[in-house]
């Protein structure tokens, strides 16, 4: 104890003036999260626009707090969402349930479902914390085009899966060479 | 609300609502409410890193007679939702809640005997946060979009009636996207899903859809 002990707390104090501010400025400026931070779903596409989801519900089953609702559809010839015989008809994720585990994610068999990094979800109405699939789509890339519409990649949904990405950079190159 | 209540109609003008509405919303003191987790999350909010002071709001109130937001961060048992209503009654009017996180709204994966399935049973909420628990951006995120609720509200019953005659819905765009300065607006408009942004709002399940489920 010494009795410039009561002093040296304001050195403290006088010092931290000269220290870089750690605040961040939120609203205004804007800090990307961690890339794999999970936040909101997407329902992803094919390179052509048909819908990745299958309408499986396994999702759904994974889900710990019973927030997904799925309910599947047949594919036709003449209305075609996804390639293969099903899509997913109805899908919504309840927000107000959602605990952003990732469970779904690892639960989809076909990499539909995916999450982004948007969480500015805040909102003064319960029902529209509830997405339904028009929220949850990706949006459509050049290219790509609004289901329904007929297989552009292939025959049957296994050139979808095996050759998908493939198929999609021919598809291309042939656009390019048809353009030039 | 309070006090403009009883006083006649025809005194009040648009412009002293205005006021009002924006000292309020300039000062708003939480209540100290932490539950579970979330609280966790609301005092990093309040600590230097993200410094709710930056709006007016670093006061935490003990005492909900102090206070005017009462943020309901974590869940709330059923043990605990008379105390928590206890708390909302004695703060003074006007006041507002924020249901921070999926288990203040709805419950969120505690769907048992022992949780409230959202805490507007208990109080009525005005504005809910998802997330678990959400980061203290999505705090100040909903607070921001409280503040701009604040800032529209009604100032007695017959400012209410003209605001509920117009119908109009107040826009709740990202923060990050509203509060932008114009020099990075348009980098930050790009990063933000098309449909969340102002004017391509949510769509709304119909009310008759959910009351069937």
């Amino acid at each position: 104890m010494g009795m410039f002990d009561p002093i040296k707390g304001f050195g403290v104090t006088f010092s931290t003036m000269f220290k870089k501010v750690v605040t961040e400025q939120y609203p205004e400026e804007f800090h990307p999260t961690a890339p794999r931070y999970r936040a909101r779903h997407q329902l992803n596409r094919h390179p052509d626009g048909l819908e990745k989801c299958v309408g499986c519900e396994l999702c759904a089953w994974a889900c710990p707090a019973d927030a997904i609702f799925v309910e599947g559809g047949d594919n036709t010839e003449e209305e075609r969402y996804s390639p293969g015989e099903r899509y997913g008809k109805d899908y919504q994720i309840n927000y107000l349930r959602c605990i952003g585990c990732g469970l779904c994610v690892e639960a989809c068999p076909t990499r539909s479902l995916t999450m982004i990094n948007f969480y500015e979800l805040a909102d003064d109405d319960r029902r529209k914390l509830i997405y339904t699939k028009e929220d949850l789509m990706a949006p459509l890339l050049p290219g790509m085009e609004e289901p329904p519409h007929p297989m552009r990649l292939g025959d049957d949904e296994q050139d979808y899966y095996t050759y998908g990405p493939e198929l999609e950079r021919d598809r291309s190159g042939k656009d390019e060479e048809a353009l030039q | 609300m309070g006090l403009e209540e009883k006083l006649p109609s025809g005194i009040m003008l648009a412009s002293v609502e205005k006021l009002a509405n924006w000292s309020r919303q300039s000062s708003l003191w939480p209540a100290t409410f932490g539950l579970a987790c979330c609280a966790i999350e609301m005092m990093t909010t309040g600590g230097p890193r993200y410094d709710l002071s930056r709006f007016g709001m670093e006061v935490f109130r003990a005492s909900p007679r102090q206070a005017d937001l009462m943020i309901v961060a974590g869940r709330v048992s059923q043990k605990m939702a008379p105390v928590l209503r206890q708390i909302y009654d004695q703060m003074s009017e006007p006041k507002w809640v924020l249901s921070m996180g999926v288990c203040a709204s709805s419950g969120g994966m505690f769907n048992n005997y022992a949780i409230v399935q959202g805490v507007d049973h208990v109080v009525p909420v005005d504005m809910y946060l998802p997330g678990c628990p959400p980061r203290p951006e999505m705090l100040i995120d909903a607070i921001m979009k409280l503040h701009a609720k604040i800032n529209e509200e009604p100032m007695g019953p017959r400012r209410a009636e003209e605001k509920a005659e117009r119908g109009e819905e107040l826009p709740l765009p990202p923060s990050s996207v509203k509060h932008a300065p114009k020099s990075t607006r348009e980098a930050r408009l790009a990063e933000v899903p098309a449909n969340e942004v102002e004017g391509r709002r949510r769509s709304t399940i119909p009310l008759e859809l959910l009351e069937e489920r």
